[in-house]
């Protein structure tokens, strides 16, 4: 499991695409370099484009974990 | 029969207001008074603001006076709210009054912020407003070739194909007016691919391939620099151009905010199938005020307006409502060179969009024809028959 803090998590299950991915475009707008966001999602897009965004974006993706029903996805701001 | 009528008032006399009020007058008949309350008193088909932008259609068309064009039963009151108290089930009016509520409807649209994006109002042209339709029409005019960039400067925004038809029918403009040759078209989406809706997008991208429309995904738009004529976005990428087209970002209205129903955004928490505004009973939101996860178009109000009409009217008679809003939108796609796709979606059933035909194009022509007469009164079926996508394809 994860050791990294949390600075926010956002819990974006149930919401339809592309809702989770743009949850964590604002998070990540309105956050501090350095800040570690958790987003859950129960969006089977999210899978491929939440990671794809992150490397475009260019910061961090420091884990994804699947869980009951959803995916857990750890990103952390670098720029 | 009620010995005093229900009092019920609806804030905004777009197409959703205008709709609720007309249908809930006939319903109720002497058991309500229903208000209309809207800040400017005249109704835009806003639809139609892209055709403007592009030279074939003037404003005139596009704009009516609400009063035509609800039931003579219905009042309406031009003037802004700005408060509710939804415990007194009470509106404030910006010249001082106030109107007491039963049911209070909330179709209040959405707001254009453009300022939200430092250099977006001096660097960009937009057709999300009438007056942003005609300087875009200008704009084009002046036009001699370049890089044209079309983006979308915040998500959720109205009409989420708009973009999208405008970068095909704008690509058939430049070639009309011969220089197409002379002109890169990009489309800046924020997502990675072109629309919203997966299924959508394997429909229009090859289209925009063939076309020479350039795709540039996952940019979010952050910042416009109108002196060194450039876009910058939030993931990195900075992109020169000679004419930009922004969707500006939107929010919900002020009295919204103001009255504490609004999320950050000034969305209203709603239910997904009742269109009741959360911890409010007697409150009803429509349209593009409300936070639900579909798009944002007059199509989603029109269909979402005889379920919060019959659901009030049956509160008013003290039976159980029985409607529900299952997410049901439909609208039309234009791809340039006389044809057009539609998406027919609700909250169960992803689209499955045709290949753009002529069909669909002059569906849309004849429905941009008859909105005045059809929808605003409810002359078009509550119940339009709508298929459900089956998942195939059909041309």
């Amino acid at each position: 499991m994860a050791t990294v803090n949390i600075d926010r998590s956002i819990d974006a299950r149930g919401m339809p695409c592309p809702g989770p991915l743009m949850s964590l475009i604002g998070a990540i707008r309105e956050g501090e370099v350095g800040n570690v966001i958790e987003v859950l999602s129960s969006d089977e897009g999210s899978k491929t484009d939440i990671p794809a965004w992150v490397a475009k974006a260019g910061h961090e993706l420091v884990e994804v974990v699947p869980e009951d029903g959803y995916t857990r996805f750890v990103v952390k701001k670098v720029r | 029969m009620r010995q005093v009528p229900a009092k019920v008032v609806v804030l905004g006399g777009g197409v959703g207001g205008t709709l609720v009020a007309n249908l809930l007058a006939k319903a109720l008949g002497r058991e309500g008074r229903v208000t209309v309350v809207d800040p400017t008193g005249m109704h835009h088909y806003q639809p139609g603001y892209l055709y403007v932008a592009l030279g074939q259609a003037n404003g005139r068309w596009l704009v009516r006076d609400e009063r035509t064009l609800l039931r003579r039963e219905v009042d309406l009151a031009v003037e802004r709210a700005t408060k509710i108290e939804p415990d007194a089930g009470l509106v404030h009016l910006e010249r001082g009054g106030k109107l007491e509520y039963d049911y209070l409807v909330l179709a209040t649209g959405a707001r254009l912020v453009p300022d939200l994006v430092p250099g977006l109002r001096e660097g960009s042209y937009e057709f999300y407003s009438l007056e942003g339709a005609q300087r875009l029409r200008e704009a084009l005019r002046r036009f001699r070739g370049g890089r044209l960039l079309v983006g979308i400067a915040g998500v959720p925004y109205k009409c989420p194909p708009a973009p999208v038809e405008f970068v095909f029918m704008v690509e058939e403009y430049l070639r009309r007016r011969g220089i197409r040759e002379r002109s890169h078209i990009t489309l800046l989406s924020p997502l990675n691919r072109a629309f919203t809706i997966e299924s959508a997008s394997k429909v229009i991208q090859p289209i925009m391939e063939q076309r020479g429309i350039e795709l540039v995904t996952f940019f979010n738009v952050e910042e416009v620099d109108p002196s060194a004529g450039t876009v910058s976005s939030l993931e990195g990428e900075k992109l020169e151009y000679d004419l930009l087209v922004l969707v500006p970002p939107h929010r919900g209205q002020d009295v919204i905010v103001d009255s504490g129903l609004g999320d950050p955004a000034g969305w209203l928490p709603t239910d997904r199938y009742t269109l009741q505004v959360e911890g409010h009973d007697r409150i009803f939101a429509i349209g593009d005020a409300t936070n639900l996860p579909i798009s944002k178009s007059g199509s989603t109000a029109h269909f979402e307006a005889p379920v919060v009409a019959s659901r009030i009217a049956s509160l008013v008679r003290g039976t159980a409502p029985n409607e529900n809003y299952g997410g049901r939108v439909m609208c039309f796609l234009e791809t340039g060179n006389r044809k057009a796709t539609v998406l027919r979606f609700d909250y169960e059933h992803p689209p499955a969009p045709p290949q753009p035909n002529l069909i669909w194009h002059s569906a849309k022509w004849l429905f941009n024809r008859l909105y005045w007469e059809t929808v605003p009164q409810g002359r078009l079926p509550e119940k339009m028959p709508m298929p459900i996508p089956t998942g195939r394809s059909e041309s």
